[in-house]
């Protein structure tokens, strides 16, 4: 909310520190019929500030790729930097904020304490805990449901309370694993559109795995595009659309074009296989 | 229904009326059934009992006699329910609370066995459950011996340990807790086991995202998480854990406590004073388990479930 405020000119990508830097990543699982490639050789490089989508059929390793970074899987091969630190002290760091699929929430805290709940764990102080419940809860339009308990609210309002809370011990990036592939198309749009408003106010890193071109093609300042069995990068595509964009832009030409190169990635990727 | 629904407003029971009905017609029903089916077989059972009694003392009698006295008979095989409650009702408020007559104490006696062996299986159980899921190791060398000491009868057990007990100058109260205990710790352990595994993953690896001791772990997650398990496992303890308090008086002879009152009642034959105690016994477990289904309640607005 105030940080937009603050909005200084933002450096081009190329001269902004990097957020997460991969080098050659590969993470293979050991199952009961054989070797699964969930990662194969990755390199993948992403500057401090940027929103990029990983997009890519079922199976081609994006959660994977995102949990590698958060330090909940560890690769096989290659090195992995988060924030200059290795993917571990980075977790320790409290680097990010983890956003999955279903929110997650606590069902016997409170809307205000399900959002306490990594502050009190972080050791921040009862007034500090108070403020920050106080500031996330208004920045994704949930205020006034601080005494409210989880079953209470929509998937949506569910869903925006674990954004608050991945957000609320401020952590330099966001990773979220499909957060909003569980809710249906109009609140899913609505959620977008508060998702850009906030990356805009708060200038974090977003790690974002979707299924959705539009999706991705809307939020991205960079889209990944991933395929299956090895699971690996086929194609990045870089994205500039205005910062104060809105939902009518994907009837642009631009917009279009850009949904067809990462559709025909797409598709490659699943040809590749047949 | 459909063809006189306009008459409905007037005829129909209140929604309060009707849930009332619903409610205790069928525990009525099956209350009245339980007496009648009682009485008959307090006269069958009885019956060859009055009737010799008549003729021993060679006294002539009619088959209302006999009847009359099977309602009556001082040491029957089976009491009929008006002899079980006046014996009840006599032995709660006969009495001073504090006579060795009055149920009341001996109730209180086996009140506080229990009350500490729950707490102390409680505990045990709970430590237990936590050892478990907190080791691989310890589940495989621990859960087999938890099985197993369930497996022997507690009334075998109960009379070893009240003598190795007494041997190192333990007597009364403790060795009657630690019995209760030994039997309702079973189902906290295997209860809290599962609670404690309760938790989703997606739960799991949030705390780790946010690096969470595993200290905090278990007091923000897996605690509050087991609440549901540990109750449910709670009201199964607390009525076993009386039960061991019981059984644990029995052979120690004891000189008070519903078991006490239940051997002395064997001993003289005193049939109608065991069914009494019983009944107290009974109403005790039911006591119990309301209370923890009253904490179970108040935890649980507490904690927002619907």
């Amino acid at each position: 909310m105030d940080a937009g405020l603050e909005i200084q000119q933002k450096p081009a990508a190329a001269d902004r520190p990097l957020a997460v830097d991969v080098r050659d990543v590969s993470l293979t699982f050991e199952t009961s019929d054989g070797q699964v490639n969930a990662l194969s050789g990755v390199n993948l490089q992403i500057a401090e500030g940027e929103f990029v989508s990983f997009i890519g059929p079922s199976g081609c390793g994006k959660t994977t790729m995102l949990r590698v970074i958060a330090d909940l899987q560890q690769p096989t091969s290659g090195t992995l930097l988060v924030n200059g630190m290795t993917a571990e002290n980075a977790r320790l760091a409290r680097s990010y904020g983890y956003v999955f699929q279903a929110p997650a929430l606590f069902p016997w805290r409170t809307i205000e304490k399900n959002l306490k709940l990594p502050l009190e764990i972080m050791g921040f102080s009862e007034s500090e805990q108070r403020i920050r419940a106080e500031r996330y809860l208004a920045m994704v339009n949930l205020k006034g449901f601080e005494r409210k308990f989880p079953w209470q609210l929509s998937g949506g309002m569910q869903q925006r309370v674990s954004i608050a809370r991945a957000l609320s011990f401020d952590p330099a990036m966001l990773l979220m694993d499909e957060p909003f592939g569980a809710l249906d198309e109009i609140v899913r749009d609505h959620l977008n559109e508060q998702l850009l408003q906030l990356w805009k106010s708060t200038e974090k890193t977003v790690l974002f795995v979707t299924h959705s071109i539009p999706e991705a093609v809307f939020l991205s300042t960079k889209i990944v595009v991933m395929s299956p069995r090895p699971g690996r990068i086929i194609d990045i595509i870089d994205c500039d659309f205005p910062a104060d964009r809105s939902l009518e832009i994907r009837e642009t030409p631009e917009f279009l074009k850009i949904a067809q190169r990462v559709r025909n990635g797409l598709r490659a990727g699943h040809s590749y296989d047949e | 229904m459909t063809s006189s629904s306009f008459a409905l407003p007037a005829r129909a029971p209140s929604l309060i009326q009707r849930a009332i009905v619903e409610r205790y017609v069928p525990v009525g029903t099956m209350v009245l059934a339980l007496i009648a089916i009682w009485y008959v077989a307090a006269v069958a059972m009885n019956w060859s009992l009055v009737k010799d009694a008549f003729e021993r003392e060679e006294t002539p009698y009619t088959v209302s006699d006999v009847l009359a006295g099977t309602m009556n008979a001082e040491r029957p095989l089976l009491p009929a329910p008006h002899q079980v409650v006046n014996a009840f009702v006599d032995g709660v408020f006969g009495y001073p609370p504090m006579a060795p007559r009055s149920l009341i104490y001996h109730s209180l006696v086996t009140l506080w066995a229990t009350a500490l062996g729950f707490a102390l299986g409680a505990l045990f159980g709970i430590a237990l459950a936590l050892l478990i899921v907190h080791s691989r190791v310890l589940e495989r060398s621990l859960l087999p011996w938890i099985i197993c000491s369930q497996m022997v009868p507690i009334v075998a057990l109960a009379p070893i340990f009240i003598v190795v007990l007494g041997a190192i100058g333990l007597h009364g109260l403790l060795p009657k807790s630690i019995i209760s205990a030994y039997l309702c710790f079973f189902p906290i352990a295997i209860g809290m086991v599962k609670g404690f595994t309760s938790p989703d993953p997606l739960q799991i690896e949030l705390m780790r995202t946010w690096s969470a001791t595993p200290r905090q772990v278990l007091w923000k997650l897996r605690w509050p998480a087991s609440v549901p398990y540990l109750f449910a496992s709670l009201k199964v303890a607390i009525t076993i854990s009386l039960i061991g308090a019981i059984v644990a008086e029995l052979p120690t002879g004891a000189e008070a406590g519903i078991g006490a009152r239940l051997l002395a009642g064997s001993y003289y034959g005193q049939t109608v004073q065991i069914w009494a105690a019983l009944v107290a016994a009974a109403l005790l477990a039911s006591g119990l388990i309301g209370l923890v289904g009253l904490v179970e309640r108040g935890v649980n607005s507490r904690m927002g479930a619907h």
